[in-house]
């Protein structure tokens, strides 16, 4: 469903992407992980080219994204993201923010719009927020809320960009427990975080990114935790570093 | 020193004093004549706000879109050229340099220059406070309006430029007393606003003080009305949670 | 378009017998505005951050009421009511500097209050620790760290007095726009003026504004 192909990208003369290559199949659940200016949001945010490339070929479902030519709002529409910061539109309420989108983006009428933006937000549970505004909410909230927004445009795949690390800790938990539940029913996604527990639980894959944005390891999760042996000695410090606590 | 307020009530022809203070059959006061040049501020400024408005953000928001390298070029050239001339020497470039260079502006009256000259002037610092504006947005929130299949116009519409605008409020406030202050720089081609009516009033009936303080007392009168019209837009358009820019953001 | 622009008109004879008397008049009010203005502004600052009412309340009143007015009106003002007071009358230059000494004051006091608000109250604290007096505090840890924080909004608003004193056209002072106004109508030729006019306030403001933006980036990578 995603093919990235030798993707690269400078910023200036800086290289942040170095000859990326991996693929997401539907259903499959792909977990980012690596040290911080490894390139891992970056390489997120190619896919649906907000981030654009300089090198290299970009495909979601047939569609070129490299393409100067493609559509890249259409194509952005179908492509869900949930991000660090949540980024909800604050000036708008709770139902505004699940339905503007859906309006003027898929051209779904106000009523349809609100019926599955609703419909989203009682999935993560907080049908009670609707009316608030989002400086109303909790972290966890919003970013349950940003959530629902990403899902009531019914993509075709989920992007997280570390969507707990702006959290406090009582919180993550509950994005987390919303992620999990989309993976179980088979959303394809592709999350950066450093929740190993969350990628043990439901990844299918695992992608190890190093400094210089280079991917250094793109195996199966089941290979990832359970054969350190095969793992290169800077997946090996990483991973000591982030399960020690 | 006496005052004599009775000034106000005399006819501006033969300096006689009118009953009731107001001219009748076409005579008037210096009342009447004084509510006419506060007429005419009040006109200038609100036209020139109407035209500083509409292009402030057009070219402010232009200063902030992502790879146009020459449209911002433009944009800044545009701010740097109405800021860096006084006023007062871009009133006479319209009055005196422009007709000449476009004839057909040639019948144009001293008001409509002067809402021109003001307006454009105006549009330079409201398009410096909507580009710093945009600009203080959280990066994140443009990439959440693409991300959600906005086009580029479709995220100015609807998540930055309302955005914006609640951060641009009190800096609109004041470019909006400005305005009205920097209204009196008509009196020098010659529109009967305020300031030219203290001007040549003064010289008439040798009563400065008095035309003085009216006239600075209807300028602080018609200050403190905007400001409280501003405050009540800015309570209306408040949005309940929201601190700051970027508050819900946790940078 | 029937424009014949006279470049003949910019020469010597005409920089140096109308246009260099009204530059030095507006660089000069210009300089001793913004001297004048820095020093009683800083009283008005800190009159109005004393605490004392009898101090705060006269300060506000001043401050707030030059800056609901027009520039222009305040000339007016000044103009009539200095001979007055002094009971002589005074030149339109020698009212200008007192009006813009006395205008320009407000606004800095403004620059000058966020200025010294912007300094951690921490700072203040830690003189009077070491035994300072309020005076001593402010002249040797407020104000200089003050200073810096606002240097650049400083030289700003010293651009926009610069700009401003073409305002005292309202009373006929001969500065440097007076100079090609007055040129101009000699000529005979209004649009070669008034351009010109442009051009120098241009030249002059659009590159200090840029050694402003140059310093403000020296000094925000200090921070």
């Amino acid at each position: 469903m995603i093919e990235l192909k030798n993707v690269s990208k400078w910023y200036g003369s800086f290289q942040v992407l170095d000859d990326c290559s991996t693929h997401i199949e539907k259903g499959e659940v792909v977990v980012v992980c690596g040290p911080s200016g490894s390139g891992k949001s970056t390489l997120i945010k190619t896919i649906n080219a907000l981030e654009p490339i300089q090198k290299g070929e970009i495909w979601v479902n047939g569609t070129p994204v490299h393409d100067p030519k493609t559509n890249l709002p259409k194509l952005r529409s179908k492509v869900g993201m949930v991000f660090q910061h949540f980024e909800l539109f604050p000036h708008l309420t709770v139902t505004q923010n699940l339905t503007i989108a859906q309006v003027k983006v898929l051209g779904r009428s106000q009523d349809e719009a609100r019926k599955r933006g609703l419909k989203m937000l009682d999935r993560v549970g907080l049908m009670a927020h609707k009316d608030k505004f989002p400086g109303q909410l909790s972290g966890g909230q919003q970013q349950r809320v940003a959530i629902a927004r990403a899902l009531s445009m019914d993509p075709i795949v989920m992007l997280f960009d570390e969507p707990t690390s702006a959290l406090d800790p009582e919180m993550v938990g509950e994005v987390l427990d919303v992620m999990v539940s989309l993976a179980n029913e088979g959303m394809t996604m592709m999350c950066v975080t450093h929740e190993m527990g969350f990628a043990r639980k439901v990844a299918s894959r695992v992608i190890f990114m190093d400094v210089g944005g280079k991917i250094l390891e793109d195996c199966t999760k089941d290979d990832f935790f359970g054969n350190p042996d095969a793992r290169q000695s800077r997946t090996k410090d990483f991973l000591g570093k982030i399960l020690q606590h | 020193m006496a005052w004599d307020w009775q000034m106000f009530c005399e006819d501006t022809l033969d300096r006689t004093v009118r009953e009731g203070c107001f001219g009748t059959g076409g005579d008037i006061t210096y009342l009447d004549w004084m509510l006419s040049a506060w007429g005419w501020t009040v006109s200038v400024s609100l036209l020139a706000l109407l035209l500083a408005l509409v292009t402030g953000v057009v070219i402010g928001t232009l200063r902030t879109l992502p790879d146009s390298k020459w449209i911002v070029r433009f944009g800044n050239g545009w701010v740097e050229i109405f800021r860096n001339i006084p006023l007062l020497v871009q009133i006479f470039l319209w009055y005196h340099v422009v007709p000449a260079v476009f004839p057909a502006m040639k019948s144009m009256s001293g008001f409509t220059l002067v809402v021109l000259a003001l307006g454009f002037f105006t549009s330079a610092r409201i398009a410096e406070q909507v580009r710093s504006g945009i600009q203080a947005l959280p990066r994140g929130q443009r990439y959440a309006g693409m991300a959600v299949g906005f086009t580029t116009w479709q995220t100015y519409r609807y998540v930055l430029l309302p955005n914006a605008f609640r951060i641009i409020i009190p800096p609109l406030t004041s470019e909006t007393m400005n305005i009205f202050k920097n209204s009196s720089v008509a009196f020098a081609v010659s529109v009967t606003e305020l300031t030219m009516f203290a001007m040549q009033a003064q010289e008439e009936t040798g009563r400065g003080i008095e035309v003085y303080m009216a006239v600075t007392g209807l300028y602080i009168v018609s200050a403190f009305t905007i400001n409280r019209i501003m405050t009540f837009i800015e309570k209306r358009v408040r949005v309940p949670g929201l601190v700051a820019p970027g508050a819900a953001g946790g940078h | 378009m029937n424009l014949s622009f006279d470049f003949s008109f910019y020469n010597w004879d005409l920089i140096s017998n109308f246009i260099l008397k009204g530059l030095y008049f507006s660089v000069m009010l210009t300089v001793v505005a913004t001297l004048g203005g820095i020093f009683f502004g800083t009283l008005l600052a800190m009159m109005r951050l004393s605490g004392r009412k009898w101090l705060v309340v006269p300060a506000t009143i001043y401050v707030d009421g030059m800056r609901s007015i027009p520039l222009v009106m305040v000339i007016l003002w000044f103009f009539l009511l200095v001979p007055m007071i002094i009971g002589q009358p005074i030149g339109a230059e020698m009212s200008a500097v007192i009006t813009f000494i006395a205008f320009e004051a407000t606004y800095f006091s403004e620059i000058m209050r966020a200025g010294i608000q912007s300094v951690p109250r921490g700072q203040m604290s830690a003189g009077q620790a070491l035994g300072m007096t309020y005076g001593q505090n402010m002249r040797l840890i407020v104000l200089p760290q003050a200073f810096r924080n606002m240097l650049p909004v400083l030289l700003t608003q010293t651009i926009i007095l610069f700009q401003d004193t073409s305002l005292v056209y309202a009373i006929g002072a001969y500065d440097m726009l007076k100079g090609f106004e007055v040129a101009g109508k000699n000529y005979g030729r209004p649009i070669e003026a008034f351009v010109a006019a442009a051009v120098v306030y241009f030249v002059i403001c659009y590159t200090l504004s840029h050694l402003v933006k140059r310093l403000h980036k020296r000094i925000a990578i200090i921070h």
